[in-house]
């Protein structure tokens, strides 16, 4: 500081003396993330460099890149990867442009659809599909109504598993890029007609570069979100066709095989980040914490405009060719496709209802007459009931550790300017980035030398690392809107620093923390990736009892039991969203 | 002054669903002239220029440029330049860029694109900032990347979105001479639309007066301030001191008294008495048309503004020349010449 002469300046330094400065708030949660991911997932990282006496060995790494299975696996995981995610952009985008241009009111009202599907996990999604999509299921049927020879042989390929992880992963890719487009001044399209341009031109050289930012942002999450991903391939995947999540969990549960383990997850997590780097030097990281990215380096904008000068080009021979018909107004395509592809992303969310109440003994879409056994079933079954109470009192448990943990860094973080604000961001977002499964055999592995396997403390523990982020995200962006004024103003009528936050602070932000809370709920109610390594088996949580009955038989009970979530998963998504928009309007 | 017309409204009407926003509206515009169109919000103004620009499509009428039907061009097809009021520069480019913009539309050869751009930068003294982002730069030269980017295609007729309307006072001004420069210059047709009246009786050929979707008065600044058509017209352009009543035998009866009209005034029925503030003088008690008692004075530098409360409550606005005259609560007496009165309707 310069102008110690000056007494603002001088002000500020005496109270600095006595107050503690406000990024230490970060410091329980920083901790808690040191202790719970970064540090066993590097010990897990370092034993695949060691030998069975703990001698340094790169023996494992050899074995690995010798067999060809675990060659071809890595491959065929990165391949699944590419193919979920170019899709889900290609599907994403339109959708998101569509719901862009819509008026505010009808996309809030749209975005439920988006939403609910969002939060239903991937579990019951693709559960559904492996009914719906069964060579006795709705859709074989229905070809077979319309004359196909043959039923539906479509499970177990690797069409469906793209099929199915893009399903997933759509919602995601759509509120990603949603954000960006809405922000783009809707002047702009109009004043680039004037200047000359036509439709074609001014959506590829106006619209879609102003849209890069939630482009890029979600075609980074998907990809690294796939990469880890076991779910799909594991319940519509073929065995030959197998990826490096069911490998890590083979070599895990089966073999504990654990220096395997290790070198598979440095192999995942290295992946991860180099692509994580290589969209920091192209875009910026800081985009995807919703920050400004910095601009470009010129030779790749150079590259990326005359790409989109060519796509203008095309587009404009294409709209002259067509021109040739008359005048075909084909607005139309985009909201049909758009409805559809709404319609198949909320399709296996509503068939649960119906395959619940089903009278079949098997499960089957749809059912041939209405009933509640298997309601009762459920109800009446100790190990069905015994996992839904345990699910829920640790969801509750986490989603309360989690809120405390993340209000308390995002208010530091809040009320610190500086540059070193956005590492510590950054690194609240980890559990994010690293992928689940990495984590989840990490925690497992230090958990086992705690005697924590097996235990709701340390399903709990690993559930509040994996809901950390959404839960700090949510938060931060409260208090980075909330008004400081309000404080201050406070302050000058006489209200302590304590006073302050319970009486200000505290009920301003209200909404925004029961939103959080509930999606931290939410997230650790149907997580299965923790629960599938840490609960060992013995404490089963909601998820992973329906993840064992889906491997072993599948009866309709599990759709009794995907009802029961979906309908938890629903009527805390509505009071989260409610108490969201109510904090909004404040 | 041998004038052409350039582009022309005919029964140009607008509405969006039950609100009428445009009724009926004709419109000559002359080539080479710098036309506002001036009005309260709501008048119909913005509307009006959206569909000279092609960026809204009128329910009724036609619109002509050049003699040409041009009612359903679409709007890139156009040759009209338009400056919006957020200046609407595309952040992801650089001002060059932004300039160049629509020539490469025009697909236009590489090498007369950087010449072009560049005479236009240096015209609006942004050379040096070529390479810049539209971000780095403050309001007014934002507004001057504007107004490079649609002078550069030379488009015959310019239409203007309240482009002064987000830059303080003095920029403002100096914007003004640097549009009326332009103009000159290039002799481009220029439309500009702005809800501030001083800045419509500054630059303008004609001023086109707006009000719920008509046209109350286009005329010259000149003739508008002078002799308005209407008390819209007079209140809405200066300051107006209006004395209501009805017109009988050569007279206006008020409940202040009875007032002389000026010449000519063949009115019957319902008038309204348009006196200019500077027309009114502070007088004898003998000579006076009218009493009141001061109730506001505002020093403004040059001259003295005093608001007279009437015998019977009407206002009246006097301006003084005299930095000393009068003080609140003083009883004064008020005449002016019949010849500066106006008759209007009611």
């Amino acid at each position: 500081m310069t102008e110690f002469a000056t007494s603002p300046a001088n002000k500020q330094r005496a109270r600095k003396t006595w107050r503690l400065h406000p990024l230490w708030l970060t410091a329980p949660g920083l901790l808690f993330l040191a202790v719970f991911l970064a540090w066993p997932t590097l010990k897990l990282m370092l034993l695949s460099f060691q030998d069975s006496d703990g001698h340094f060995s790169l023996d494992v790494w050899s074995q690995m890149f010798g067999a060809g299975i675990y060659v071809k696996v890595t491959l065929n995981t990165f391949v699944i990867a590419l193919q979920t995610t170019l899709a889900c952009l290609l599907i994403a985008y339109p959708v998101a442009y569509w719901l862009a241009q819509l008026s505010e009111n009808t996309r809030r009202r749209l975005m439920w659809l988006i939403l609910l599907p969002f939060w239903t996990s991937a579990l019951l999604k693709n559960f559904a599909w492996m009914v719906l999509l069964s060579r006795r299921g709705i859709l074989s049927e229905m070809l077979m109504g319309l004359g196909a020879d043959q039923p539906l042989n479509v499970l177990y390929t690797r069409g469906v598993v793209v099929f199915a992880m893009v399903h997933s992963m759509l919602p995601l890719a759509i509120i990603t890029m949603l954000p960006t487009m809405t922000s783009i001044d809707s002047r702009l399209m109009p004043a680039s007609h004037t200047l000359g341009a036509s439709r074609a031109q001014a959506f590829w050289r106006i619209f879609f570069p102003l849209s890069m930012p939630g482009l890029i942002a979600s075609c980074l999450l998907i990809f690294i979100g796939s990469l880890g991903f076991f779910i799909t391939p594991a319940l519509l995947g073929s065995p030959q066709d197998s990826v490096i999540g069911q490998l890590l969990i083979t070599q895990v549960q089966q073999l504990l095989n654990w220096r395997l383990a290790g070198a598979i997850a440095m192999l995942l997590l290295v992946v991860t980040l180099l692509v994580c780097i290589g969209y920091d030097k192209l875009f910026g990281m800081s985009s995807i914490a919703g920050g400004e990215g910095h601009a470009s380096s010129p030779r790749i904008r150079a590259v990326g405009y005359a790409l989109v000068a060519v796509m203008a080009r095309i587009s404009d021979i294409l709209a002259s060719l067509l021109s040739l018909f008359g005048k075909p107004r084909l607005g139309w395509l985009l909201t049909l496709f758009s409805v559809l592809v709404i319609a198949v992303l909320i399709l296996p969310v509503v068939s649960f209802l119906p395959m619940a109440f089903s009278s079949s003994s098997f499960l089957q879409f749809p059912p041939p007459g209405f009933s509640l056994r298997w309601m009762e079933t459920y109800l009446e079954s100790p190990i069905w009931t015994g996992a839904t109470a345990r699910s829920f009192g640790i969801a509750l448990v986490t989603g309360v550790l989690a809120v405390i943990i993340a209000t308390t860094a995002a208010f530091g973080l809040a009320r610190h300017q500086g540059k070193s604000g956005s590492v510590v961001v950054m690194t609240f977002l980890l559990p994010m980035i690293v992928p689940n499964i990495v984590t989840a055999v990490a925690l497992f592995y230090l958990f086992a030398t705690l005697g924590l396997v097996g235990s709701n403390l340390g399903i709990i523990l690993g559930h509040t690392v994996m809901a950390i982020p959404v839960v700090f995200i949510i938060i931060l962006t409260t208090f980075k809107n909330y008004d400081w004024r309000l404080d201050q103003a406070a302050g000058t009528l006489g209200a302590s620093r304590l006073r302050v936050i319970w009486d200000v602070t505290l009920p301003l932000i209200k909404g925004s923390m029961v939103a959080a809370f509930i999606f931290g709920f939410l997230n650790s109610f149907e997580e299965l990736t923790v629960a599938l390594f840490v609960g060992g088996g013995v404490k089963q949580t909601l998820p992973k009892q329906m993840w064992d009955d889906v491997l072993l038989s599948v009866t309709p009970t599990l759709a009794a039991a995907s009802v029961i979530i979906l309908t938890i998963v629903t009527l805390l998504f509505i009071v989260a969203e409610r108490s969201r928009r109510k904090a909004e309007a404040l | 002054m041998l004038s052409t017309i350039k582009l022309q409204a005919e029964q140009i009407g607008k509405t969006y669903g039950q609100t009428t926003v445009l009724q009926n509206l004709d419109l000559a515009v002359n080539s080479g002239e710098l036309l506002t169109l001036l009005g309260p919000s709501g008048s119909g103004k913005t509307t009006l220029l959206q569909i000279i620009s092609g960026l809204t499509d009128p329910t009724d009428g036609r619109l002509l440029i050049d003699g040409r039907d041009e009612t359903h061009t679409p709007v890139h097809q156009r040759d009209i330049g338009v400056v919006f009021q957020n200046y609407a520069l595309f952040p992801h480019l650089t001002l060059e860029e932004n300039v160049g913009f629509p020539l490469r539309m025009r697909r236009l050869p590489a090498a007369e694109i950087a010449r072009k751009v560049k005479e236009a930068l240096e015209m609006v003294e942004l050379g040096h900032a070529a390479k810049r982002f539209p971000r780095a730069l403050s309001g007014g030269q934002q507004q001057r990347v504007a107004l490079a980017r649609c002078l550069v295609y030379q488009p015959s007729v310019i239409l203007m979105d309240e482009p002064l309307g987000a830059l303080d006072r003095k920029l403002r001004e100096s914007m003004q001479m640097e549009i009326k420069r332009i103009h000159r210059e290039s002799g481009a047709t220029i439309i500009f639309v702005t809800h501030d009246q001083e800045e419509a009786l500054a630059l303008s050929d004609r001023i086109c007066l707006m009000n719920e979707g008509k046209i109350a008065q286009i005329d010259t600044p000149e003739n508008i301030y002078q002799q308005p058509q209407s008390t819209f017209v007079a209140e809405f352009i200066g300051l107006s001191n209006i004395l209501r009543g009805e017109v009988r035998n050569g007279t206006l009866v008020n409940p202040q008294g009875l007032f002389a009209l000026p010449a000519a005034s063949a009115l019957a029925g319902l008038g309204a008495l348009v006196i200019r503030p500077e027309h009114v003088r502070l007088c004898a008690a003998d000579d006076a048309l009218v009493h009141g008692k001061i109730s506001e004075r505002i020093y403004a530098g040059s001259e003295t503004r005093l608001v007279v409360t009437l015998d019977k409550g009407e206002r009246f606005i006097v301006r003084s020349s005299q930095a000393s005259v009068g003080a609140i609560g003083d009883t004064v007496s008020l005449n002016w010449d019949v010849a500066n009165a106006r008759l209007l309707t009611a």
